[in-house]
């Protein structure tokens, strides 16, 4: 189906299931529950974990196929938020051709750090990614202010051309990004009993953004392109010694990546036109690098559920406040609440990352393959219940 | 004129002159065997033909054209495929893929960005990936992970993919080496097939005289960075000079 195999193709349904209902399975929680700050289907967090699942889905074509670990990612999605909310203040509020753009940009952008940087390998081409990316950072912040709007960002205003439809704009309101006139922030809150499922249209067109980028990923994993990719990650020196030319191979392979970046980037500015320099600092680069790593390198679902899951952390567990600690163990023994609550409050609210630290060493150590790693010794647990005559096969390798 | 003519051929690193004046020609569909002490210049001197290094006097050429500036993947385009001392495969890849890799490669050329096509619907590639591994007697391992095979598989499969591109000229640099004693006889018994039944020239670097003797028609013996002598396996065995060199016996006995 789609040019897939049977097994790719379960895969890509899971995953549209997933986007399609996920307003529904992040709310599990009714809204008046003590448990609804776990709810995460809210827009703004369901956004994100399309954008930076599109993020780490593409750079993950670059390091789970080639193994080349770019340390400067951050810099391509920077460039397309960018150009996005230029193209939203020039041409036209609608998110299209913002999108558009914005992944050409990154793209070129791409190809000209991709055609220095990848004249080295290893450690030395992270560290050439990295002084790229913080150049970039340095020219957002602080050089070309008049272009990036320096460290208060580039947004929107009222007296932006929009040459395309700049009279449609409603007097005195800044026109909010929309598709063909529907707002991106456009939401239909539909409730069921205590249950309440928040439904975005631009979290759907993100979602339908990332289904499309999940799909091509699965495209160029099983073509020859992707074959030769890995094949450059095994044995580099075979491969040249077959007649073949890494070095495009290894430049197609980061502008892909860069291009899937701007793709992400573009989006965040189609969802809140809104872009600061912030993004393409370090930080931003070495986030998708955990991402990937905690869902499993080279997997073809394991960058989204990466991205989920720091996304969830991020803005979930930071949200868990010391009332909320004291409500939880509020049965136990005053002092022996104090205690409980003292011993964990260090990991929750602004300690997210120190809980992401300890989730990020024990995947690591445990699952070097990542949570994808994780799911299949579940699932290998529950195959050898069921049929003690099949454990004999062989396991199939990470997907 | 042979096949592969190296004129003149000097290449010095720092203090060492590693190669000096080496003229050798292989004639076309032979096997031919360069065969010297350690330190003799074997490695360097095919690291020139393959564009590892450049010679800095003298000329390399391949069916009349220079391989000398070329990049090593242009010299395999040309025609020569190498075969390492440790077999350099795709550990990570099944053998089918690895198979599939020096197919494209010869069909396709040396970059071709195909990344919506499905490799596995690629009938072409795929026939002959298959038949080049039936060819091998490898066909049961198709499925296998390449690195998890034993050392003479690897082998096996390593000169399969050298010879899924069809070279003209096959080069191998000690391919016995670290075998056991039956993965060294199967090597032989293959590449005597190969010579046989092929339209191809193979040029060997080896140390073990067995294989040596077993396979080439001609023999060149390298001392010191320069050609000794070059003669069939028959007279190079009882050659004096051969002897003192090779064998580190003096000639006064």
């Amino acid at each position: 189906m789609l040019g897939l195999n049977a097994k790719d193709f379960r895969l890509l349904l899971l995953v549209t299931i997933l986007v399609v209902f996920a307003p529904v399975f992040l709310n599990p929680f009714p809204v008046d529950s003590a448990m609804a700050q776990f709810n995460a289907g809210y827009p703004d967090l369901m956004q994100r974990f399309v954008i930076f699942g599109i993020f780490a889905i593409g750079f993950n074509i670059l390091f789970g196929l080639t193994g080349y670990l770019s340390f400067g990612h951050a810099a391509f999605l920077g460039t397309g938020s960018y150009a996005a909310v230029w193209m939203l203040k020039l041409l036209t509020i609608n998110v299209l051709p913002a999108i558009l753009v914005s992944t050409i940009v990154a793209g070129l952008f791409a190809l000209l750090i991709g055609f220095v940087s990848l004249r080295r390998s290893g450690i030395y081409f992270s560290i050439l990614t990295l002084a790229f990316a913080q150049m970039a950072f340095a020219l957002a912040a602080s050089v070309l202010t008049s272009l990036t709007g320096g460290e208060t960002g580039l947004q929107t205003a009222l007296s932006d051309p929009r040459i395309l439809d700049g009279a449609a704009a409603v007097a005195g309101n800044i026109p909010a990004p929309s598709l063909f006139g529907y707002e991106m922030r456009a939401t239909t809150t539909m409730r069921f009993g205590d249950w309440a499922f928040t439904l975005n249209l631009g979290y759907y067109l993100a979602g339908a953004f990332m289904l499309a980028a999940f799909y091509l990923s699965i495209r160029i994993t099983r073509s020859p392109f992707g074959m030769m990719l890995r094949a450059i990650k095994s044995n580099q020196q075979r491969l040249n010694y077959t007649g073949l030319n890494t070095k495009p191979y290894m430049l197609a392979c980061f502008v892909i990546s860069g291009m899937y970046a701007g793709l992400a980037g573009g989006l965040m500015a189609a969802m809140d036109p809104l872009a600061g320099a912030e993004r393409m600092f370090w930080t931003a680069s070495g986030e998708v690098v955990v991402m990937t790593i905690l869902g499993g390198v080279g997997t073809l679902i394991g960058p989204v559920l990466g991205a989920g899951l720091i996304k969830y952390m991020e803005n979930i567990v930071s949200k868990i406040n010391e009332a909320t600690l004291h409500s939880w163990f509020a049965f136990l023994p005053d002092g022996m609440e104090d205690a409980v609550v003292a011993l964990i409050y260090p990991f929750i609210g602004k300690g997210w990352n120190l809980t992401l630290g300890i989730v990020f060493m024990l995947v690591v150590i445990f699952l070097p393959g990542g949570l994808v790693q994780g799911g299949q010794k579940i699932a290998g647990l529950f195959r050898r219940k069921k049929s003690a005559e099949a454990s004999t096969k062989a396991q199939t390798p990470a997907e | 004129m042979g096949i592969l003519e190296i004129k003149n051929v000097g290449k010095r690193f720092g203090g060492l002159q590693a190669l000096s004046d080496v003229n050798l020609s292989v004639a076309e569909g032979s096997v031919h065997a360069i065969i010297g002490p350690n330190g003799a210049g074997k490695s360097t001197l095919l690291n020139c033909l393959v564009g590892k290094l450049i010679p800095d006097t003298g000329s390399v050429t391949f069916e009349g054209q220079s391989v000398l500036g070329r990049k090593p993947y242009e010299i395999n385009q040309m025609g020569i495929s190498r075969v390492f001392q440790t077999p350099e495969i795709f550990g990570d890849l099944s053998v089918m893929e690895n198979m599939m890799i020096p197919c494209f490669a010869k069909r396709d050329g040396a970059f071709e960005l195909n990344a919506y096509g499905s490799m596995m619907k690629d009938k072409e590639i795929i026939e002959r990936a298959e038949h080049m591994l039936d060819d091998m007697n490898m066909a049961d391992k198709r499925d296998m992970h390449a690195a998890s095979m034993s050392r003479g598989d690897k082998r096996r499969l390593e000169i399969g993919m050298c010879l899924a591109q069809e070279p003209r000229l096959l080069l191998l640099d000690e391919p016995t080496a670290g075998m056991a004693r039956a993965d060294t006889n199967n090597t032989i018994d293959l590449l005597k097939h190969i010579s046989a039944t092929r339209p191809i020239t193979i040029a060997i670097i080896e140390h073990d005289m067995h294989v040596v003797f077993s396979l080439a028609e001609r023999i060149t013996v390298l001392a010191q960075g320069t050609p000794l002598v070059e003669d069939t396996p028959d007279n190079i065995k009882g050659h004096p000079k051969v002897r003192e060199a090779y064998l580190g016996e003096s000639s006064g006995h």
